[in-house]
């Protein structure tokens, strides 16, 4: 397990490269087998959930659809939206990039305080799961203000408790094992040592956060959607965090980036069938709470983030992954986010959809991550809006590769392996001596020095090539 | 130029050519026995569902499973007749044990029961409350959440939620716990 002292350490690409940090997470076997079949049965609980459902490939066509226009349309449905939040009483703030978010939120806890924060631990932000303050890396941010961030989400908690980033997007701790909570507990929340029950871990922190929840003045949710038809905003989850925070808070704070916009509310009932039962196999999760008025007495703020999304709009090749309802599906299904673990991601979001995501972040830090795949295409397959994930991880690669962020020693290894296939008579020639070194002298394929060595017997040499046996045979 | 006109004229620059809403109407055809389905998807879901006959009924259940000392709020007079709690401090509701309320209605394919805030009392009531009763009309339960929108309509709330079961988490090691932040139990009591 990769840890790290603070979130922003670990979502550095300095410290290594997705194949660099999923061989460090490799090296505990059974770990990474543990991991790869819980998340392999969070995807055949998805299955089962979506084989229930008679129209269930027409529901993805017709999300897909609706998110396409929302594509579209995006300028006109963020104009209505505002106008309608608006009229609802919501304030409206627009942030160009990840400090802009920040400081709007900053402004808004300074305001509420009127210029003069307490120094007390009291003045502190309850927070319900938000992708995107991740991806601004806000924690951090209001931390060095002096304003503790408490994230409410289980998993969530015992992450930041650990000081790390979630490593899935909606199961945040799924790379933590029961016995290393019940010790993390013990040290932050005083729970009987040994002790990992998970009913008694979970009474732990409902006490310890209803505790937070009465007591924080600022609540911030993220948003799974936005209705331009209406100005109100969809948050789902199945704890009820956002809800005890937002409903007992003074000011409640919502982020999101632009494309969670939906046109209609009609259309809430395509996307709250697919979400959970894409995300966890369930039909719905417990809350989905409909935000459109601040209660009596109390503030809503609504922060539209763009961070490098009208870019992505403009890429015809990616802008697809706009669509994602971040239900993570295509993380689950995933063989190679399976056993590497969201970590090796470096990015707040991880996974497939999170390796087309990072490259329009920032091309550099994460031109890894489009590699970090077989392309096998089961993502694609799962995605309840059809994103064609595995095509834009392939299409990534061809960018990445003309725009020189691929090092040196793969465009080497491919150029190489050109010369050799496109020539016949060198091919037959590698082929032998290949065949011949392997036979003769195992040790030089049989080595850590070969990436395909690693988790795996190289097989046994064949005595010929195909076109050896066929020469023989053709007669 | 603001941040606001700098991000919507990007956008305006950057999105595709308009492409065609598509048409929900064909969605949603499941049929269900309505009864059956919501009580079968919302047990499945942690939920314990009641066919009751009438109110009295409900007062004896509730006698009979929970303590005599607890503190019992609802919205119905039928089972209490103060209402001073859903004008109080949202805060002041943290030692309510049980709340019981009425829903608006129900979805069958998933065990979701429809509230906006009058329904609630106050918008924290159904989540701060240790333990959470609705009642339902059973002629009020609709098959899919297409259904439940065309429903709804476009009937002005300041807050609703499609609340399905009780609070739960899995966030540890996928082991299924009730009672994360939000009501410990639910039982819905159809009528």
């Amino acid at each position: 397990m990769l840890k790290s002292s603070s979130s922003l350490t670990a979502h550095n690409s300095q410290l290594g490269t997705h194949s660099e940090r999923a061989e460090i997470f490799n090296k505990d076997f059974d770990r990474t087998t543990w991991h790869d079949e819980t998340l392999y049965f969070v995807r055949q609980k998805r299955d089962k959930a979506a084989f229930q459902i008679n129209d269930w490939e027409l529901l993805r066509e017709t999300a897909s659809q609706i998110k396409n226009n929302v594509l579209s349309n995006m300028h006109d449905y963020l104009v209505q939206f505002e106008e309608n939040a608006i009229k609802n009483n919501i304030k409206v703030h627009w942030a160009a990039d990840a400090k802009e978010h920040n400081a709007i939120v900053y402004g808004i806890i300074s305001e509420y305080y009127k210029g003069d924060i307490p120094a007390d631990t009291f003045k502190g932000m309850v927070k319900s799961k938000s992708m995107l303050t991740e991806e601004c890396h806000m924690n951090e941010f209001l931390a060095e203000k002096g304003i503790e961030v408490i994230d409410t989400d289980l998993g969530e908690r015992i992450v930041q408790l650990a000081e790390e980033p979630p490593s899935h997007i909606v199961m945040p701790c799924i790379h933590w094992k029961k016995e290393e909570i019940g010790e993390l507990f013990h040290k932050h929340l005083g729970t009987e040592k040994g002790n990992k029950d998970p009913q008694y871990l979970t009474e732990a922190a409902r006490q310890h956060l209803r505790d937070k929840f009465l007591t924080r003045p600022i609540a911030l949710t993220g948003v799974n959607f936005a209705v331009a038809e209406t100005g109100e905003f969809v948050v789902c989850t199945n704890e009820g965090n956002a809800d005890m925070g937002a409903h007992l808070a003074d000011v409640h704070i919502a982020s999101m980036g632009f494309e969670k916009i939906i046109p209609q509310k009609k259309h809430l009932g395509v996307f709250l069938r697919l979400l959970a039962r894409s995300a966890t196999g369930q039909p719905i999760t417990t809350y989905s709470s409909h935000f459109k008025k601040p209660r009596e007495g109390q503030q809503m703020h609504i922060v539209i983030v763009d961070n490098g999304r009208s870019t992505q709009l403009g890429r015809e090749d990616f802008r697809n992954s706009l669509k994602c309802i971040r239900c993570a599906a295509c993380f689950n299904t995933c063989p190679v986010y399976r056993r590497s673990g969201g970590h090796s991601y470096h990015n707040a979001v991880a996974g497939p959809i999170g390796s087309i995501l990072a490259p329009n972040l920032d091309m550099r830090a994460n031109a890894d991550l489009p590699f970090a795949s077989t392309l096998c295409g089961s993502c694609t397959n799962v995605c309840p809006v059809k994103i064609d994930i595995h095509l834009q991880l392939y299409k990534w690669r061809q960018v990445l590769v003309q725009e020189g962020y691929t090092p040196a020693s793969k465009t080497l290894a491919m150029k190489g392996m050109s010369t050799v296939l496109s020539n016949p008579s060198i091919f037959k020639f590698s082929g032998k001596v290949g065949r011949m070194l392997m036979d003769k002298l195992p040790f030089l394929v049989n080595n850590s020095m070969n990436p395909w060595y690693k988790q795996r017997e190289m097989p046994e040499p064949p005595e010929e090539s195909f076109r050896e046996w066929y020469k023989k045979n053709r007669k | 130029m603001s941040s606001r006109e700098n991000i919507l004229s990007r956008i305006k620059q950057n999105q595709p050519e308009l492409l065609p809403l598509p048409d929900l109407l064909v969605l949603g055809t499941e049929q269900y026995d309505l009864v059956q389905k919501f009580t079968e998807i919302l047990e499945g879901i942690g939920g314990k569902v009641l066919q009751v006959s009438d109110y009295e009924e409900i007062k004896k259940y509730i006698i009979a499973n929970y303590p005599v000392n607890a503190r019992v709020i609802s919205t119905l007079t039928e089972f209490s007749e103060n209402k001073d709690w859903q004008t109080a401090d949202p805060h002041s509701l943290k030692d309510a044990d049980f709340l019981i309320i009425k829903g608006q209605f129900a979805v069958a394919e998933n065990g979701a029961i429809w509230l906006t805030e009058s329904e609630m009392g106050q918008r924290v009531a159904p989540f701060i409350t240790q333990y959470l009763a609705i009642v339902i009309d059973k002629s009020t339960i609709l098959p899919t959440m297409h259904q439940a929108y065309g429903q709804i309509g476009m009937a002005d709330y300041g807050f609703g939620v499609f609340l399905a079961g009780p609070s739960k988490t899995a966030d540890i090691e996928q082991s299924l716990v009730l009672g994360a932040h939000g009501a410990r139990g639910l039982v819905v009591f159809l009528v």
